[in-house]
């Protein structure tokens, strides 16, 4: 589940009323059957969180860090061990357990953050902006982290970094100061407001013709020209590139290269968030 | 009571990795060792620790400020407050737990100062008695101070600011029992009953009051429960 909104919207706010960690003043927040105002302690059992801060203890090793954590998540001694071993395996830290925490680098410590979230195998597990401030590798490493661990567990991921969205969840909660404005799966949302796929093409060949013989493919919704290329849309619910490409190479134009842009989660965002405010 | 304990023996594992508790612990030392020497054998008329003792005690304010100034206030600063206080575990078991590390720390420290009243037996014939209610006094002043230290350091994320209001309450505490001497009796009754420095010289002289064991322990708990309610306001900010 992917956590949209632009800075300020009350993402954080949220995830930490959701955690725990502040009480909401009006309203009653549950998390996997458990209210946080009357079972703090049993629904805080249930949740991981990663912090958007990292905040770790830089005076403790990796491995005493994560059995500090387990203890108090209440793991049994003997599971300790076990969970230490797989959240190490799976945030690929081997390599690093007995290093203190205050000499690793910021992607390292990012990664202890989400091992120390995952320990006690939390149903729920919430993250704010998990990837803000590593190197692109490392993103990607964290990501596919991420969709891991969606695989058997709600995730909720909060960011406003939008491709990151479009790679690791499957739903999206758009908020705007404070309300949701949109709560769907990616695709149903981009069709709601009348998303569409774009693809650019470079064509060798005359830009009028090409651009004529594109508009005639049926479902072709629009064909602009930007400079060289051509910026061919359609609805997301059809996927007219083999047909694009009988096109090009039908007329006589040789096809250099063809490459989807994905801005539609883009779009939507910008559409819900700006309309919000034209409404008021 | 788990995660109490989990949370003391953290507490105290990060006492003895940081250079911080060793300065100040070899600073409180260096001062009790002053202290034995000038304030013991300066009569030479007793084999008693008495002189040492009632003058550990205003430094022992200073320490425990030094001692919990970060206890809370550095969490809060880290951000880890936010998954102490996210995960599965009470506010109340944080704050004894800090509580129960700093101790810890304390005892660590007063067990070293042993080799004091040691000396005296060996070259003397020292009355153990007040010795026994001397540290017994001592303990007890040092629980509540840093009770206080912990309420101080819930206030801030500054672990200055936390060190000077636990220093500037626990001075106030110790010295408003002067303020008695001006006052009227009934009301300097009062304010005696409520200094931190009234009942510890029994202490020293081997008496054990009841009333001031109450004293301490209920200064202590006071202070440890107003930290609890300092932590909980803060997930309403």
């Amino acid at each position: 589940m992917g956590f949209l909104g632009p800075n300020a919207a009350g993402k954080t706010t949220t995830m930490r009323i959701l955690t725990g960690f502040l009480a909401p003043t009006r309203g009653e927040a549950w998390v996997a059957d458990y209210s946080l105002q009357n079972n703090s302690l049993e629904a805080r059992q249930h949740i991981g969180y990663f912090a958007e801060s990292v905040p770790l203890y830089t005076d403790m090793t990796v491995r005493t860090y994560l059995d500090f954590w387990a203890k108090l998540r209440g793991l049994d001694n003997d599971r300790i061990e076990t969970r230490i071993d797989d959240v190490v395996d799976l945030c690929h830290l081997e390599e690093y357990v007995d290093v203190y925490i205050g000499k690793l680098s910021k992607g390292f410590r990012q990664r202890v953050g989400i091992a120390q979230a995952i320990i006690h195998e939390p149903e729920v597990l919430i993250m704010d902006e998990p990837t803000v401030g590593i190197d692109p590798i490392q993103v990607s490493m964290t990501r596919q982290i991420i969709k891991e661990l969606g695989k058997d567990r709600t995730v909720l991921l909060s960011t406003h970094i939008l491709p990151e969205v479009s790679m690791t969840c499957e739903r999206v909660i758009i908020i705007h100061e404070g309300k949701i404005v949109a709560e769907d799966s990616i695709d149903n949302l981009s069709s709601l407001v009348g998303g569409s796929r774009r693809i650019r093409l470079e064509v060798k060949g005359p830009p009028d013709d090409v651009a004529r013989s594109l508009r005639r493919i049926k479902g072709v919704s629009k064909v602009n020209l930007q400079g060289e290329y051509h910026i061919v849309e359609y609805p997301v619910n059809q996927d007219l590139r083999s047909k694009i490409t009988e096109t090009v190479v039908g007329g006589g134009w040789t096809l250099l290269s063809m490459e989807a842009l994905t801005m539609s989660l883009e779009d939507v965002f910008l559409k819900l968030t700006t309309e919000e405010e034209t409404e008021r | 009571m788990k995660n109490t304990l989990t949370i003391a023996k953290k507490e105290l594992k990060s006492y003895i990795a940081s250079p911080m508790a060793y300065i100040v612990a070899c600073i409180f030392l260096a001062l009790a060792g002053v202290f034995f020497s000038i304030f013991s054998p300066s009569t030479y008329l007793e084999t008693s620790l008495s002189g040492f003792l009632s003058n550990i005690s205003l430094v022992l304010l200073l320490l425990a400020a030094v001692l919990t100034m970060r206890l809370i206030a550095e969490e809060r600063k880290l951000g880890t407050l936010e998954l102490l206080l996210t995960a599965p575990v009470r506010d109340s078991e944080l704050i004894m737990g800090k509580f129960l590390g700093s101790l810890g720390m304390l005892s660590i420290m007063l067990i070293l100062t042993f080799y004091y009243p040691i000396l005296l037996v060996i070259f003397g014939d020292p009355d153990i008695g007040p010795i026994i209610t001397g540290y017994l006094g001592i303990f007890l002043l040092g629980c509540t101070c840093l009770s206080v230290g912990i309420f101080a350091s819930t206030l801030s994320s500054n672990q200055i600011v936390s060190a000077v209001v636990a220093g500037g309450i626990l001075f106030a505490l110790w010295f408003i029992g002067q303020a008695a001497t001006f006052l009227p009796e009934a009301l300097g009754d009062i304010i005696n009953y409520f200094s931190l420095s009234y009942y510890f010289p029994d202490f020293v002289t081997g008496i054990i009051d009841t009333r001031g064991i109450v004293y301490y322990l209920s200064i202590t708990l006071l202070f440890l429960f107003l930290a609890i309610r300092s932590i909980e306001n803060s997930r309403w900010s």
